[in-house]
């Protein structure tokens, strides 16, 4: 079998490497690729759309519909990750810590919820104190972190960066959070109902701006026609700006619920 | 043999690109472990981003973000093409990124169940359980 893969892998690859003697010399200008429509972007797209960025005037912009379905495609992924993992089962072992003396209470097979006092949280069976130095550490970075993810989305139009990557980046800043400390400690401060509606949210945001323009009397993603509500000047990069706030929420929202789901089996307890 | 070194040398990038194109593959036919196939896939996927992302580069370029004043309607230089790289693989290489780390997580929930389910990631191990019954 593996003999068999082998060769097969070797035919293919020598194929390909025979195909390559036709394809165009490394950093060649002149290549099939940078002759015809990446030019008129080059040319053009800074005249119709005032966004100097043009990777994000092309996705934003040219390509906008096949943008707003790859965000419907990673909310889709969210979704799927929820539905095939998520366990609502009630778990037959409750640990609860009095934060001020450090006693567990472990309450078994209750016949029904157990309510306790704000004194009391909710704890894992492996419960340790978190470490004081990865504490501190992540306490001052993670702000910086979304500081920093909130410039890249901010600035998507006019330097390197756009929804997906700040989205990427306070998503993993909240990861950060959930790893420091633990699980249910990142769950307190941004619920599982949150995080559902915001990766819904940000789907809608772009879809919205589509629909607005068009009864705005436009096309659909038609930014032009916010001109009499935001005023002419760079009316597109403003749009865009929407557009990409949509994408950043969909993405920060779908990359921790894949990371709680699969790193607690559903199970919204222990984490790592 | 000379003229085969020039060959590699002119399209280094192409032979590299291929060769770990090659290394993925293999992982997803040969390798028994679920996760691993999984990784080869990525490796695939990386290899064909790089692939992509080379297409576009040119010599003496730039990356393609317009440098001046040509934002606020001033009519400075003429803008030419040779002196920004191509957008359009970076743009299909930014989404493809997206929806490989999205097919990555549904990819890992699925392997999760499995072995929720059989106690195993390997392959021929699944392979006899679901035999059995």
């Amino acid at each position: 079998m593996k003999l068999l893969s082998l060769i097969v892998v070797c035919l293919t690859g020598g194929l390909l490497l025979y195909g390559t003697a036709d394809l165009p010399d490394w950093g060649d200008p002149n290549a099939p690729a940078s002759l015809h429509l990446s030019n008129y972007y080059i040319e053009n797209a800074v005249r119709d759309t005032q966004v100097p960025n043009l990777v994000t005037a092309v996705l934003a912009d040219y390509r906008s519909v096949d943008t707003m379905f790859e965000t419907a495609v990673v909310f889709c992924a969210g979704l799927a990750c929820f539905l095939l993992l998520r366990d609502f089962t009630p778990k037959k072992d409750h640990y609860y810590r009095h934060v001020p003396t450090g006693v567990i209470l472990h309450v078994k097979n209750p016949d029904r919820q157990v309510i306790v006092g704000n004194e009391f949280e909710d704890i894992d069976k492996e419960w340790l104190p978190p470490d004081t130095i990865i504490k501190t550490v992540c306490r001052m970075l993670i702000p910086f972190i979304q500081i920093y993810a909130l410039y890249v989305v901010a600035h998507g139009d006019f330097s390197p960066g756009g929804g997906f990557q700040g989205g990427v980046i306070f998503g993993s800043s909240l990861i950060l959070l959930a790893i420091s400390y633990n699980l249910k400690y990142l769950l307190k401060r941004v619920s599982e109902k949150f995080l559902g509606i915001l990766s819904a949210a940000g789907v809608l945001v772009y879809m919205g701006i589509g629909v607005v323009a068009m009864v705005l009397g436009g096309n659909f993603l038609d930014y032009e026609k916010y001109a009499p509500i935001f005023g002419e000047h760079h009316i597109r990069a403003l749009g865009m700006l929407g557009v990409e706030i949509g994408v950043g929420m969909a993405v920060t929202a779908v990359m921790v619920i894949i990371y709680i789901n699969i790193v607690s089996e559903g199970k919204h307890d222990e984490g790592l | 043999m000379t003229e085969l070194f020039m060959l590699i040398a002119a399209k280094y990038n192409y032979w590299l690109y291929i060769i770990l194109m090659m290394i993925g593959l293999y992982a997803m036919i040969a390798k028994n472990n679920l996760m691993k196939k999984l990784v080869g896939m990525n490796i695939f996927q990386t290899a064909i981003i790089l692939f992509y992302v080379s297409i576009g580069f040119k010599h003496n370029a730039t990356i393609p973000i317009i440098m001046g004043d040509h934002g606020h309607g001033g009519h400075g230089a003429a803008i030419h093409a040779a002196d920004y790289i191509n957008p359009v693989p970076h743009v299909l290489m930014l989404t493809a990124i997206v929806v490989s780390v999205a097919t990555f997580g549904v990819a890992m929930a699925l392997c999760v169940r499995v072995y929720q389910r059989y106690h195993t990631l390997e392959e021929d191990e699944l392979r006899m359980r679901l035999s059995e019954k």
